[in-house]
């Protein structure tokens, strides 16, 4: 059997969240990677060297360079019939490439897997992660979208893929790029973070949010995260949003600094590996999910934690 | 122009839902049921565009069992114009309920269709993407925002590093993010003239649809239980903590 990945990448650089979904690949048979854009040789460079990958197929056109769904979609299906699974991480990208891919090749898609158990055989959360469901396929193709967090990255180095070039599928305009305003940042981006310090509501203001928390994922390399309500009241920007309707994300150390643990959020920061809550409500439901909770007013914590981490 | 909007009916954001006993599916009897919480900011959506006058009619959409049309009523009653109810007790998988809804939307004709992003109960995402490649049309997903030009509209979307915007040629399928807009709450009068709008009923044999299950659910269990930690009194005892028992840093 073999796995045709779809590579998520700027036409510079792969993006790393692609390399989840391979490592997950090799768990289904051989791995072939889709790379499609414009001017993409150095995406290509990059992906065959990447640890188990067998094969990097290279599509280039004007109009793959941004990535547009209704581009890519069928590109995708002229070259599935070769492989028995689809897939690609569970990004804005690949959520939104695949079921279109799916239902152009009458297929059923599996959402955001957590867990291969064979072939056909794959576990996902339901309700916000508040349960798991394990689902078996009976179609003759698999289309699939893996859960970065629930999987390892594929090493960068070690790989050695043939690479070969396909022919590009006509242009279907029936969709135009006008443009893109990225959240500029220093900081580790939040999905591949080591560390996260996330705030809530009660920070208060969006001044406050950067005043209070800043300084502290500066002092351990953090990313910084928000809660819903953070982000609803205009604290932080739309994409530090965590939970179910945000990222998903499952670094080693998640602060989570006056939020109280809404279901939605939780759903999003749960496989933590450890979770530290500060929050002054002792009755915050975090606290049912934090392996060390301080209760604090967040104003005062916050400060004496980055003393005492420099001393 | 003309709008569809699909809706559907969930268990409602606030439950905790259990797992049943026998580890077959979620336990949602005698649970809350709402309108999934996307679907009611796309409605809200095309009622903002039908009073800023880009749309004139608002067509809402529900599949599955006799209670949806409670789901409906509250569409209505948020301002759309009529509703159909296609009435099945069958479980329906996103491509079904693609493939149901392009049914629909092709005796309907609808300029713009609008859906969820997500549904809460599923999770799956797919959808409004299956909904465009079925129409050959293009999509808006994640839209947190929503312009209607002449032929066009252009959407805001949140991606994983900001916002990215594009245009649709017409007729476009767009799912919404929370962020579109903040839906209206609806009073009293309003549900009482949304008893009086039409709404029509039609079967999945009607639309001529295969919605046999092509997943089979094998199981369901509760997730990996995470259990409290300990709460520390000082904020020396927890950098204590983290740097010599966790070692997270």
């Amino acid at each position: 059997m073999s796995v045709l990945i779809i590579a998520e990448h700027n036409n510079r650089e792969l993006n790393p969240a692609t390399l989840h979904a391979i490592q997950a690949a090799r768990q289904l048979g051989e791995v072939a990677v889709l790379v499609a854009g414009h001017q993409a040789e150095a995406v290509v460079e990059q992906t065959k060297q990447v640890s188990g990958v067998h094969h990097v197929l290279l599509a280039q056109a004007v109009h793959y360079e941004t990535g547009l769904a209704e581009e890519l979609a069928p590109l995708v299906v002229s070259l599935a019939s070769s492989y028995s699974h689809i897939g690609a991480t569970a990004t804005a990208f690949g959520k939104n490439l695949m079921p279109r891919v799916a239902a152009l090749l009458d297929c059923s898609q599996i959402s955001d897997l957590t867990e291969i158990i064979d072939a056909h055989t794959f576990v996902r959360p339901i309700y916000a992660g508040n349960a798991y469901a394990t689902v078996q396929s009976q179609e003759p193709k698999l289309v699939l979208t893996f859960r970065a967090t629930a999987f390892d990255a594929a090493a960068t180095e070690g790989g050695s893929a043939t690479v070969e070039t396909v022919a590009a599928e006509p242009a279907q305009n029936l969709s135009r790029f006008v443009g893109r305003e990225l959240t500029q940042s220093d900081r580790p981006e939040l999905t591949q973070a080591k560390v996260i310090v996330s705030g809530g509501r009660a920070l208060g203001s969006a001044e406050q949010f950067n005043r209070v928390l800043t300084p502290l994922a500066d002092k351990l390399n953090a990313a910084i995260g928000a809660s819903r309500a953070a982000v609803d009241a205009g604290y932080a920007p739309n994409d530090y949003q965590v939970g179910q309707t945000g990222k998903v994300v499952a670094p080693e150390l998640y602060i989570a600094v006056g939020i109280s643990g809404a279901i939605q959020h939780l759903a999003g920061m749960q496989d933590s590996k450890v979770i530290v809550a500060i929050n002054k409500d002792p009755e915050a439901p975090i606290f049912n999910v934090a392996d060390y909770g301080l209760v604090a007013d967040l104003f005062t914590a916050v400060p004496e934690l980055i003393a005492a981490l420099d001393s | 122009m003309k709008a569809l909007v699909a809706v559907k009916r969930v268990v409602d954001y606030n439950v905790k839902v259990r797992v049943k006993s026998d580890g077959s599916d979620v336990d949602i009897s005698n649970v809350k049921m709402s309108m999934n919480p996307f679907d009611e900011i796309a409605v809200e959506e095309a009622v903002r565009l039908k009073e800023a006058g880009k749309i004139s009619e608002i067509v809402v959409v529900s599949l599955g069992v006799k209670q949806c049309e409670e789901t409906l009523r509250t569409a209505l009653a948020m301002g759309a114009d009529r509703a159909i109810h296609v009435e099945t007790d069958e479980t329906l998988a996103p491509l079904a309920v693609a493939k149901l809804l392009h049914a629909v939307a092709q005796s309907e004709q609808p300029d713009v269709l609008l859906l969820g992003k997500q549904a809460i109960d599923d999770d799956a995402n797919q959808t409004p993407q299956m909904l465009a490649a079925l129409l050959n049309a293009p999509q808006g997903t994640f839209a947190s925002k929503v312009e209607l030009n002449d032929g066009e509209a252009v959407i805001t979307r949140e991606i994983d590093g900001g916002l990215e915007t594009i245009a649709l040629r017409l007729p476009a399928v767009i799912s919404t993010d929370l962020r579109l807009n903040e839906p209206r709450y609806v009073k009293l009068p309003n549900i009482m003239q949304a008893k009086k709008k039409p709404l029509e009923k039609k079967t999945v044999a009607d639309l001529g649809v295969d919605v046999t299950p092509r997943l089979q659910q094998i199981k369901v269990a509760e997730p990996k239980s995470r259990s409290a930690g300990i709460k520390v009194d000082s904020v020396a005892e927890l950098v204590a903590k983290l740097k010599n028992e966790a070692k997270v840093i």
